[in-house]
């Protein structure tokens, strides 16, 4: 049975929901994990692409969680031109069905209660204080009390706008996402394809991320405000498929809204904490927000676990030292990402075919994402400023 | 007035992000969306993935 009482409710148990769990359990607190889904884990809502470099972050690298290492990628020119290079530092595409599963465990093994299947459908407040949730477990009412709720619920954030944050995105700023898990078709295992073209994804990219030699997850995110019926994220995506892999079979297909917005303000109020997609943590750029939620979920444990070890109530000036904490981490950085999204969002076709072009001429072991961005920008001047910014921020 | 196409949807949440007066509730399989509450803005039709949802006067092109 749920408790009636606790320190800490965690409403989400994605990697940022969970992360916060283990930290907050580890420092002594008691905490729970409620999540909607019957499994944690499932249905795997992401292109489970995530660096070595950030998963170190928090763990050793699992082989069970890894499904391929990357350490090349190809961007993919609207005309179909080919920029290939070396990554820097090695990426992994993930099974995320084991790697959640494992992230809860852990979270479990320090002491936090899991609990599936639960859905959570408003918040109990004293004077405007959060005090705790309600809801439904396995279809049967239940309210717990709770001195601190974290709002772990992904994108759709409504956690946080029960609470009064405004966490509603804009057109602009979700993007439309497609993913179906493809086999029985030949793709390196070692490289990451980036499609960059209005024709296969206006106003974002297409992926084909290999799951070993014959396997990929093969997506797309459109921007909502170039999403139209006719040319929703499923019809581009079909339409790419059935050009470029019609043999494959498709495995699995997941929808998804991805934040790509401005960190939400404020993270936190009176007796609750906003951690990951429900925070919009997530990389505006690239879309990546598997490393960003964790980390956001680690140093909103810090902070609680600070206040509430002390004996202390989580009022919001308290808990802002998470967002603090967040803006000094990688506040300044996504900011820069994200006035970079605008720009780059908006190329069109014939630019990004003439970014290529001058590219296809650069020797692969010069090659970086340095020096697309730089290419770039020659051929629109506009970008300076923010790759300016972006680079020696760093 | 939001119809929602049966047997299509993923319940992956993108409506629910962008709906301004939060009338959408999306539980493990199972969505609803409130006539109540709705301001038939369309913001979930355009940001759909799968085109589960539509309007009367739904954009097409």
């Amino acid at each position: 049975m749920i408790p009636q009482q606790t320190d800490i409710v965690v409403v989400g148990g994605g990697p940022a929901g969970s992360t916060f769990a283990l930290h907050a359990a580890q420092s002594g607190l008691d905490v729970i994990i409620l999540e909607k889904d019957r499994d944690i884990g499932v249905p795997v809502r992401c292109g489970e692409a995530v660096s070595d470099a950030g998963l170190r972050i928090f763990h050793e690298p699992d082989s069970r969680w890894i499904r391929s290492t990357i350490d090349r990628m190809r961007m993919i020119a609207p005309d179909e031109t080919i920029i290939e290079f070396p990554l820097k530092e090695i990426g992994y595409i993930l099974d995320r069905r084991i790697f959640d599963l494992d992230l809860a465990r852990f979270a479990a093994e320090a002491g936090a209660r899991v609990f599936t299947k639960t859905y959570v459908h408003g918040l109990l407040f004293r004077d405007d204080f959060v005090t705790g949730v309600r809801g439904l477990y396995l279809n049967e009412p239940f309210e717990v009390q709770a001195k601190l709720v974290i709002g772990a619920d992904g994108v759709e954030s409504r956690v946080g706008r029960w609470a009064g944050i405004r966490t509603q995105l804009k057109l602009k700023d979700i993007e439309s996402g497609l993913q179906k898990t493809v086999s029985g078709i030949d793709v390196s295992s070692n490289i990451f394809d980036f499609y960059l073209s209005t024709h296969w994804a206006p106003g974002g990219y297409l992926w084909v991320f290999p799951k070993g030699k014959h396997m990929a997850n093969i997506g797309l995110a459109i921007n909502g405000t170039e999403a139209k019926k006719g040319r929703s994220a499923r019809s581009f995506l079909e339409a790419f498929i059935a050009d470029k892999y019609p043999q494959g079979s498709v495995l699995s297909t997941v929808a998804g809204g991805v934040p790509v917005a401005r960190t939400v303000v404020p993270m936190v109020t009176d007796g609750l904490m906003l951690v990951g997609d429900a925070a919009h943590t997530v990389n505006p750029l690239t879309g990546g927000g598997i490393i960003s939620g964790m980390r956001s979920g680690l140093l909103a444990a810090e902070t609680a676990s600070k206040i509430l070890i002390a004996n202390e109530n989580p009022t919001r000036d308290r808990l802002n030292s998470y967002s603090k904490a967040w803006a000094s981490v990688g506040g300044k950085n996504h900011e820069r990402l994200y006035r970079l999204k605008e720009s780059i969002y908006r190329f069109k076709d014939d630019e990004l075919n003439a970014i290529a072009h001058r590219l296809s001429a650069v020797p692969e072991s010069d090659l970086s994402l340095f020096k697309i961005f730089s290419t770039a920008l020659r051929a629109k001047p506009s970008l300076l400023i923010d790759v300016a910014r972006l680079f020696t921020g760093i | 007035m939001i119809t929602i196409a049966d047997n299509t949807c993923d319940f992956c949440g993108a409506c629910v992000s962008v709906c301004p007066p939060d009338c959408i509730e999306i539980r493990e399989a199972d969505i609803e969306i409130d006539e109540e509450t709705c301001i038939d803005c369309n913001l979930c039709v355009y940001v759909c993935p799968l085109e589960v949802l539509s309007s009367d006067d739904s954009p097409t092109d």
